[in-house]
């Protein structure tokens, strides 16, 4: 079986998710691709916000930063640069990477800078009790929405390929093993690479829109999940409702620390 | 240690203020900066997209404040000497990470060319109106360190001196100029790499397992390496000696007392003061920046006329030079704060001198330095 512990800092635990979370698989993804990429722990930096999701980085032996809410993205920015052979990762939410911390997640992904964002959303912002976020759909009830949401939500995943992320992936923590993979896709990828991955909250968001139970919601992800290719044989009519899951945009463009020190390099010859 | 003598452009040069703060962190040894356009600090953030490609230093520009200061934040953990610049407007959104940065106990210069305020006010004219939020702006009771020069010359060593204090007391250094200063041009002396003393990072000694971001017990722990075995954690949240959360009153005690006591416990080091004619002075004007020379002709104006004034320009505003100013008050008829605003640093002058002497604020809302006129009439005001 697999060694997790190796990788985590048992003295911190028992963690602070409530039962059904599915952060906790993210963080097993995670591991478990770090341990195949056979990177060593040392050469990992986690950088997170503020938020259930940002307490991963209390977890995961490896360098860990715990950083301002929304601000993750632009504090791993300067990590990145300071030390370009690091493999910096960013642990964020919904509300974290693209309420308050949005603008930075757009212009980081337009700079193309190389962060791999873990971005768990779950629809709500949990660690306050429930309110509505960005990403709530339409209709959804949330402390801060209680006659159902009236706002459209944010496509993360979309948001990230529109300004210009190399490498944007979407996962689910039903399928975990999936999610490993697509995490290891983006850690390898030299660029801002993202992974959307969806993992709701029985506690704050489950309890008020009929899926109280974390066995609801595990099957809701089984059901509604739809691998790449699968979804583009679907017709519109059966589109509707399901979350395409996969990589979903995957190109290669210049990275901007790679860049910057071209830049270095040739003012040093001009000298 | 000694600058660097690439980083150095040793001679006489003719600068304004935003420029020889941008040679001074060069020389300090600074690799990375991380800004936002902002009138009138820019030209620090221009300077220095030029001169750090050179060096190997990183100059990014970011898409605001809040992500600037963050990002020099992580810079510095990253192992780099960092800095960014701003004036009023964008002071504000960068107090949310300087915060952290305290709470990290970050070493980083964060420079301020004050503007006019409050909200956009004067862009393009001076101010010193910023200083309480140099002193409070971030939430949480902490200490900060806040330097003010009073000429290019001072702007480039006075960034020396506040990357070296950052790395001496681990945490960000505020340099608080104006416009005024900022846009002065005036023969700025760069001396010599080797007449440059340079204090560097101190990184733990300890291996990896027995070495924590804050050793217990120890006021200014120094800090750990990223990328070297030490796979360390650090919050913002209030945290043990070991960098993790503890959320109760016993760990937030020990956690801002320390970030406290380590300002409070070296005010005697951290304090500069120039001081002139004190000695035998019924009268001390006080001030700093731009309007410590502006107070001047006044001074020798009265000082001709026969009334004993005394001058004191603070170099250090932050902490402020309490032990100083009560030992005055218990000496002189008055003491007269001179600075451009309605009385900021005036309270804290007027609080130590707790009714022992009288004291005046002449001050007003900024947009240009004082007439020197209204600092004679107030020292005229001061011996009647």
């Amino acid at each position: 079986m697999f060694d997790y512990l190796t990788y985590v800092r048992e003295g911190n635990f028992p963690h602070i998710w409530c039962s059904g979370c599915g952060h906790g698989i993210v963080l097993k993804s995670f591991i478990r691709a770090i341990d195949k990429l056979g990177i060593h722990r040392d050469e990992a930096v986690m950088v997170s916000g503020i938020g259930c999701s940002s307490r991963t980085a209390g977890y995961v032996d490896i360098n860990t930063l715990h950083t301002t809410h929304g601000r993750a993205i632009a504090f791993a920015t300067g990590v990145k640069f300071a030390n370009p052979k690091l493999h910096v990762i960013v642990v964020t939410g919904d509300g974290d990477a693209t309420a308050i911390g949005g603008n930075h997640y757009i212009h980081a992904a337009r700079r193309n800078i190389d962060l791999t964002v873990l971005i768990y959303n779950n629809y709500i912002y949990g660690m306050t009790g429930g309110q509505v976020s960005p990403t709530t759909p339409r209709g959804a009830r949330a402390s801060t929405s209680p006659f159902g949401n009236i706002e459209p939500p944010f496509n993360i995943s979309g948001l990230a390929s529109a300004a210009g992320a190399s490498f944007v992936a979407r996962g689910d923590v039903y399928h975990a093993q999936k999610l490993e993979k697509l995490i290891t896709q983006a850690i390898q990828k030299k660029g801002f690479s993202v992974v959307e991955v969806l993992s709701p909250c029985p506690t704050a968001y489950g309890r008020r829109n009929r899926m109280a139970s974390p066995v609801t919601l595990m099957e809701w992800l089984r059901d509604n999940c739809i691998p790449v290719k699968k979804y583009e044989k679907m017709s519109e009519e059966e589109r509707s409702g399901k979350i395409r899951t996969g990589v979903l945009i995957d190109i290669e463009k210049p990275e901007f620390t790679e860049e910057y020190r071209k830049l270095v390099d040739s003012m040093q010859v001009r000298g | 240690m000694k600058a660097d003598p690439q980083n150095v452009l040793t001679g006489a040069h003719y600068l304004d203020g935003n420029y020889a703060i941008a040679e001074g962190a060069i020389a300090a040894g600074c690799k990375f900066f991380a800004g936002y356009p902002i009138t009138p600090s820019t030209e620090i953030a221009e300077r220095v997209s030029r001169r750090f490609p050179l060096i190997g230093g990183i100059f990014v520009q970011m898409e605001d404040e809040l992500a600037s200061m963050a990002a020099i934040l992580g810079a510095s953990w990253g192992g780099k000497k960092s800095m960014s610049c701003t004036s009023g407007p964008g002071f504000s959104l960068m107090m949310e990470n300087f915060g952290l940065g305290i709470m990290l106990e970050t070493p980083c210069v964060l420079v301020n060319v004050q503007r006019g305020g409050p909200s956009t006010g004067l862009p393009t004219l001076p101010g010193q109106a910023d200083m309480m939020q140099a002193r409070w702006g971030s939430h949480g009771d902490y200490e900060v360190i806040a330097l003010a020069p009073d000429s290019p010359q001072e702007g480039f060593e006075l960034t020396i001196h506040a990357f070296n204090l950052s790395e001496k007391y681990r945490m960000p250094v505020l340099l608080m100029t104006d416009e005024c200063v900022g846009h002065m041009t005036e023969k700025v002396i760069i001396p010599p790499p080797e007449e440059i003393e340079l204090i560097e990072r101190r990184y733990t000694d300890k291996k990896p397992g027995e070495a924590w971001p804050y050793q217990e017990n120890e006021l200014i722990s120094p800090m750990l390496p990223v990328g070297e075995g030490y796979k360390f954690h650090i919050t913002g949240l209030t945290h043990d000696y070991r960098g993790y959360p503890v959320i109760n009153a016993e760990a937030q005690a020990e956690n801002v007392d320390r970030l406290m006591a380590k300002v409070k416990e070296n005010v005697d080091d951290l304090t500069w003061l120039e001081e002139k004619d004190v000695e035998d002075a019924e009268v001390v004007v006080v001030s700093y920046g731009i309007s410590s020379r502006v107070v001047q002709p006044a001074i020798a104006k009265a000082r001709e006329e026969g009334i004993k004034v005394g001058q004191i320009k603070m170099v250090t505003v932050w902490p402020f030079p309490e032990k100083r100013i009560r030992e005055l008050a218990g000496k002189v008829k008055a003491l007269i704060m001179v600075e451009m605003n309605y009385g900021q640093v005036y309270l804290e002058m007027d609080r130590c001198a707790a009714g022992r002497c009288e004291t005046y604020i002449c001050g007003h809302a900024g947009g240009t330095v004082h007439d020197p006129g209204s600092v004679y009439s107030t020292i005229k005001d001061a011996v009647k």
